[in-house]
């Protein structure tokens, strides 16, 4: 049976890593590779690099840390932010990532979904989504790190995503997000409901059964968290120990 | 020396990275006599079986490819392992190296989410040189939304996503084919391509 992953995502700036709140009030702490391996020998079932660096110079730094994680470590590698273009997504794969994750480029252009799924393999196109309620069962997705409201249905979006071939969502609740209050259920719900590819849970993470909950309660077939491994409150190993206590099938 | 066919398909440096790590020497070769001199091959590859056919066709690659997996380790990862069938179905009936038996086709989309994306158990079904180190509680990485369709006989394990889907085939001699990715299966896909290595 295929297992549920735990995805630990590092957020870096100028090739340090980074975890903001509510994307405010960053702290720089650690090392990107390290702490990469740290998730691997945890158990971690793939690792998120995102980065949030704004300058040229930094984009280098980001894909050397990506170069060099992809020679220590082997499980599955997704890096995200600042792709905007065919040859961003060309550069990262040939950097040693195995996806990339596009979001905002994504809404302003949604043919780089398609191009990218075409040229490169569905597989490798994760649409990463920033959204937020604004009535009952109702979303509206978010661009620009969850500052500018594209007022785009998310469930219009997910239906338009799966069709453009992308292989996988990750879903960032900016309700939930920073929160510590657990998932998103009732979007999360509401996403995997309405599409038939692998949807990540994102933001709210915050103690152990918020995991086994996200599981049992929804179709996500990942789930994934920042500051909860990155400030070592919970390792990728204790989070897998419960769920397997609670019957989810974990590797 | 272990060649890694470059088609211009997939992403072959975490294979090479996988292959250094371990210690064992390779190169990334995209002519018919850097096929001919290495003592063992990998097929990798990632995206649609016709395209990546038509590569190896213009590559001029297929003959050769052929002649070697009869001679010498060779082994298909990922769309790499399903090109070692007779036959696809990606966008049509296309021909692939049909090295082993069998058809590659579309999983059930109304039953299961597709791609089948992360990580499953294999389930041992037949000897295999490459599983003698891997244990019965292992988990591999899969992305892929097509399978094989092939006797039991060559397949070596399996895992369950809406049915068996092969995992691990072995033709019994050289030929290895496996639909998960070893060189991103952490350390079991590392014991694995240890004994592929090991195999030169």
């Amino acid at each position: 049976m295929l297992a549920k992953r735990i995805i630990p995502c590092l957020d870096v700036r100028n090739g340090k890593v980074v975890k903001g709140v509510n994307f405010e009030g960053i702290r720089d702490v650690g090392d990107p590779v390290e702490c990469a391996e740290e998730y691997n020998r945890q158990g971690a079932d793939e690792i998120v690099f995102y980065d949030i660096t704004a300058s040229f110079e930094g984009r280098g730094v980001f894909l050397d840390v990506v170069r060099e994680t992809a020679k220590k470590v082997f499980v599955p590698l997704t890096v995200g932010g600042g792709i905007k273009t065919v040859d961003d997504i060309r550069e990262t794969l040939r950097a040693g990532a195995d996806k990339v994750s596009v979001n905002s480029q994504a809404v302003k252009n949604p043919q780089l979904i398609k191009d990218g799924a075409d040229i490169f393999g569905s597989q490798c196109i994760c649409v990463g989504i920033d959204a937020k309620k604004i009535a009952d069962h109702k979303w509206t997705v978010y661009i620009n790190g969850g500052r500018v409201d594209m007022k785009l249905d998310l469930i219009d979006w997910v239906h338009q995503i799966e069709q453009l071939g992308a292989g996988e969502i990750c879903l960032n609740s900016i309700d939930a997000d920073g929160t510590k209050n657990g998932f998103d259920i009732e979007m999360l719900k509401a996403v995997c409901n309405n599409c038939n590819i692998p949807v990540i849970a994102s933001g709210g993470a915050g103690k152990i059964d918020d995991f086994s909950e996200v599981f049992e309660k929804t179709g996500a077939t990942a789930a994934l968290a920042a500051s909860l491994f990155h400030f070592r409150e919970l390792t990728v190993q204790q989070v897998k120990e419960y769920c397997r206590n609670r019957g989810v099938i974990v590797r | 020396m272990i060649a890694i066919v470059d088609y211009g398909a997939g992403n072959i440096f975490s294979v090479k990275n996988a292959l250094d790590y371990l210690g064992f020497e390779s190169g990334l070769v995209s002519d018919c006599d850097s096929i001919k001199a290495a003592d063992a091959v990998i097929l990798p590859g990632v995206g649609a079986f016709p395209a990546a056919m038509k590569m190896l066709e213009q590559s001029g690659l297929i003959g050769t490819i052929k002649e070697e997996a009869s001679k010498k380790p060779f082994l298909g990862i990922c769309l790499g392992m399903q090109l070692i069938f007779e036959k696809g179905y990606e966008f049509g009936e296309c021909d692939g190296l049909g090295l082993i038996g069998g058809s590659v086709r579309k999983m059930d989309e109304t039953e299961l989410i597709i791609p089948h994306m992360g990580w499953n158990k294999l389930e041992k079904l037949n000897d295999c040189p490459l599983l003698e180190n891997v244990g019965d509680d292992e988990y591999v990485y899969f992305v892929h939304s097509y399978k094989a369709h092939c006797s039991d006989s060559d397949i070596a394990a399996y895992c369950e996503y809406g049915g068996r889907v092969p995992a691990l085939v072995y033709d019994g001699k050289y030929v290895f084919g496996a639909q998960f990715h070893p060189e991103k299966s952490g350390e079991t896909g590392l014991k694995i391509l240890k004994s592929f290595g090991g195999l030169i």
